[in-house]
């Protein structure tokens, strides 16, 4: 089990858990990031944050500090679901 | 324009990137109206859009949004819309649900909670073609089967295919008002909202549809309980069993409608979209290069530099025909009322002057408009933020804020007009009440003749340019720490979250990115437009009243043998010494003491708080040498030079010393002096409390810092 803003570019990962009370991650709920989505850890910004994310055909943008909180399980099988590029 | 039929209004609704506003303007072939919802600063934009079939609707664009959770004023906008809650609007006869084709899933969940409103609805699949080129075939028959009925059909508003097909389905979802097919909710949760809606009907008196029921459960944000006028007291006992009945039931409340929603979206979908053979989009690889480590930043400060040196140098041609235009329009309209002086003047200073001061600003909010529409449409806009957003955060801005903070250093208004883009209420607040510090073009005037005038002449013209450049840096120096502290100790707001779609690239519709740009600037003539106009005038009174013939007499007399010009330039000067204003300057000179500035300077700065770059054609007639004065005049600069204190304990010494020039370049280069920024300021932040505030602070901060800078290098020359 792996904080979010731990991952490396282009690493996949199944998101295990994330804080539902929490602002950001009502938000990325809202866009479809539930536990057991699998997600991909693009890049990061050349500053190193923020992260730039893709889960479900989409690629999002946030910030180092909003991504501590969602863990991810980077052993799980997880290109099953291997996102398409949009 | 033609009128709606009957007065139906239908709802256009649509996750953001989707191209809900192309498909908007193809509706409504550009028949549109916009204006502002009531008490917020979110544009309403509406238009009438043919059925067809002859039937006319209204039409309205409602901002996109991803979820109907009330976070955002936009977000409260739309819930309020479709509810019917926003005075003179009525409740939408049919809600038009814009989808992106390639991500059928996340852009039905808005579409799902929209369900839950039980109003008729159409799903309209854009961007058809690019789902077509993915290899991405999607059954809308089956998907329409699945949605209760209601009418799904494919569009790509960017080729403007399929638009007959998206104005017939309103038509048929106006007439046959078929509902979306709404989720089951669990038992538990949905007995947990019966209670909440019941309670809150029960304590307000007012009725609560299921939505406001479900916004009321699942929100953190307590907008939709404040407009029902639910108090805390009441609605948390209620509120606190209701969640922990959905807590029992296996959902933590904050999750349980995502996770419901998308769940039976899966369902939903299953079986609706097959994937065939397709090229896969190009956006990766393009990311690739635009987000490298190293290439990114470089291409990014390229791409800005090139768009922004472009909007000063394209600008440029325009600004000059409109400022012959106004002086030609001057020359032809004086000469026959040389009889009148008072009219004369009022018309060629005053009114002409006054239109000539707002038409003067929209070459560069023309051009602007039209690359931040090229920028935002192509996709660019989300990955300059992500690139920057690093460098603002910090001071509680965002990566949004870059792009109106550097156009800032050409021209406030345009810059002011651009914040809209950025989402969160409190760093576009904030971004907004710092870009007036940016040393936009119309200082540069101020700084150049003083440079040249003694700067240059003293210590070289190196130190000329390390002026030029330290000056455009003074009003970065303070902008930081002022978004700092207002962001954190000043603006309660609580800060949104940056996420932050990175969509896919697109080539930018020309139709859409100038029917904006031209919406921005109508906009910007409207309304900024009159009250620059209404100070024009005032200030064109205040220093030509009053006026008392027997000076230009005194003047005469007094000079018997000087040529024509000089006794016009020093009649010009006394008059501006006897008006209003130059009363006014005399008294308040005190005041601009400790910056070293004498009464001459003090009108100028006065007269130039509705802009800047009055000071210097000011300076020319307070120091007699004609109101024609540009920053390179040899006389104006002689005249300075040779200005020694008449009284005083400084009497004697010259007025413009190394302390008093930079300490008025650095004055200048803080306070608050346009009267446009002001009002535009006014107008984006929704009322005249945060304008009032930047012009106490910048005014107030610049005679602090000339002060300073006057005291200190006063005692070190």
């Amino acid at each position: 089990m792996t904080p979010l803003s731990q991952l490396l570019p282009g690493q996949f990962g199944k998101l295990a858990s994330l804080n539902p009370e929490r602002g950001v991650d009502q938000r990325l709920m809202a866009l479809g990031l539930l536990p057991g989505m699998v997600l991909k850890l693009i890049r990061r910004a050349p500053l190193g944050d923020p992260l730039a994310i893709e889960f479900g055909g989409q690629v999002v943008s946030l910030r180092l500090a909003e991504a501590e909180n969602l863990i991810v399980d980077v052993s799980a099988d997880c290109p099953i679901q291997r996102p398409r590029q949009p | 324009m033609s009128t709606p039929d009957a007065g139906l209004l239908v709802a256009l609704v649509g996750n953001p990137n989707t191209g809900k506003s192309t498909l908007f303007n193809a509706l409504t072939g550009l028949r549109q109206r916009v204006g502002n919802y009531p008490g917020v600063t979110v544009a309403r934009k509406s238009g009438t859009c043919d059925l067809g079939d002859g039937q006319k609707v209204e039409l309205v664009d409602l901002p996109g949004l991803y979820s109907l959770a009330a976070a955002s004023p936009d977000e409260q906008v739309v819930i309020d819309a479709l509810s019917g809650n926003i005075a003179g609007d009525r409740r939408p006869d049919a809600v038009v649900l814009v989808v992106d084709s390639t991500n059928l899933l996340r852009n039905l969940f808005l579409a799902s909670q929209v369900a839950e409103l039980g109003r008729p609805v159409v799903i309209v699949l854009n961007q058809a073609d690019v789902a077509k080129e993915q290899g991405l075939r999607i059954d809308t028959e089956l998907l329409s089967r699945r949605l209760g009925g209601v009418p799904v059909v494919m569009s790509s508003a960017w080729k403007g295919e399929g638009i007959l097909d998206v104005r017939r389905a309103i038509a048929s979802a106006v007439a046959n008002q078929t509902p979306m097919k709404r989720v089951a909710w669990p038992t538990n949760i949905a007995a947990a909202l019966t209670d909440v809606a019941t309670a809150a009907a029960a304590d307000t008196g007012k009725p609560v549809t299921e939505a406001e029921g479900q916004r009321l459960l699942f929100d953190t944000n307590p907008s939709t309980a404040d407009r029902l006028g639910w108090t805390l007291a009441q609605r948390d006992k209620t509120l606190r069993s209701a969640r922990d009945r959905v807590r029992n039931s296996g959902y933590n409340p904050m999750a349980a409608e995502p996770l419901v929603h998308y769940a039976h979206l899966r369902i939903i979908l299953e079986g609706v979209v097959t994937e065939g053979a397709g090229k896969a989009g190009r956006s990766a690889a393009v990311d690739r290069l635009l987000l490298h480590r190293f290439l990114g930043p470089v291409l990014f400060l390229g791409i800005m530099l090139g768009f922004f040196g472009s909007v000063f140098w394209l600008a440029k041609f325009p600004m000059a025909w409109i400022q012959s235009g106004v002086d030609w329009t001057k020359t032809i309209v004086a000469p026959p009322l040389d009889a009148y002086p008072m009219l004369q003047s009022l018309l060629a200073d005053g009114i002409i002057g006054g239109v000539g001061a707002f038409l003067v600003f929209l070459p560069q909010i023309l051009i602007l408009f039209l690359f931040i529409g090229i920028l935002e449409d192509s996709g660019y806009m989300a990955r300059a933020a992500f690139i920057m957003d690093r460098l603002f955060s910090w001071c509680g801005l965002n990566g949004k804020s870059f792009v109106p903070l550097l156009s800032g250093f050409a021209c406030a208004i345009p810059s002011l007009l651009s914040t809209r883009t950025i989402e969160d209420p409190k760093a576009r607040l904030a971004t907004a009440f710092v870009v007036p510090f940016m040393s936009c073009s119309a200082r540069f005037p101020i700084y150049a003749l003083m440079c040249a005038a003694f700067i240059g002449p003293l210590y070289g013209p190196g130190w000329e340019s390390v002026v030029m450049v330290g000056m455009h840096c003074v009003g970065l120096f303070f902008a930081v720490p002022t978004a700092f502290v207002l962001t954190r100790l000043v603006l309660k707001v609580k800060p949104q979250p940056f996420v932050l779609e990175l969509p896919r690239y697109q080539m930018p519709k020309p139709r859409d990115v100038l029917w904006r740009m031209w919406q921005n600037a109508a906009e910007f003539v409207s309304k900024a437009g009159t009250v620059i106009f209404a100070i024009t005038i005032i200030v064109w009174a205040l220093s030509y009243f009053p006026r008392d013939a027997s000076v230009a007499e005194r003047i005469k007399a007094s000079n018997p043998t000087a040529a024509e010009e000089v006794v016009k330039a020093k009649t010009q000067a006394a008059y501006v010494e006897q008006s209003y204003m130059g009363r006014f300057g005399k008294a308040v000179q005190p005041v601009f003491d400790p910056l070293g500035f004498d009464w001459k300077i003090t009108v100028g700065v006065l007269a130039s708080f509705p802009a800047r770059e009055v000071i210097v054609s000011t300076l020319g007639v307070t120091y007699s040498v004609g109101e024609g004065a540009k920053a390179d005049s040899q006389h104006l600069r002689k005249a300075m030079q040779d200005a020694k204190w008449s009284e005083g304990p400084r009497a004697g010494s010259p007025i413009f010393s190394l302390a008093a020039v930079l300490a008025l370049m650095v004055f200048f280069a803080l306070c608050s002096q346009c009267g446009p920024t002001i009002a535009t300021l006014a107008q984006e932040t929704g009322g005249w409390k945060w304008a009032a505030g930047s012009f106490v602070y910048m005014t107030a901060l610049a005679w602090l810092a000339g002060t300073a800078v006057y005291q200190v290098v006063i005692r070190l020359t």
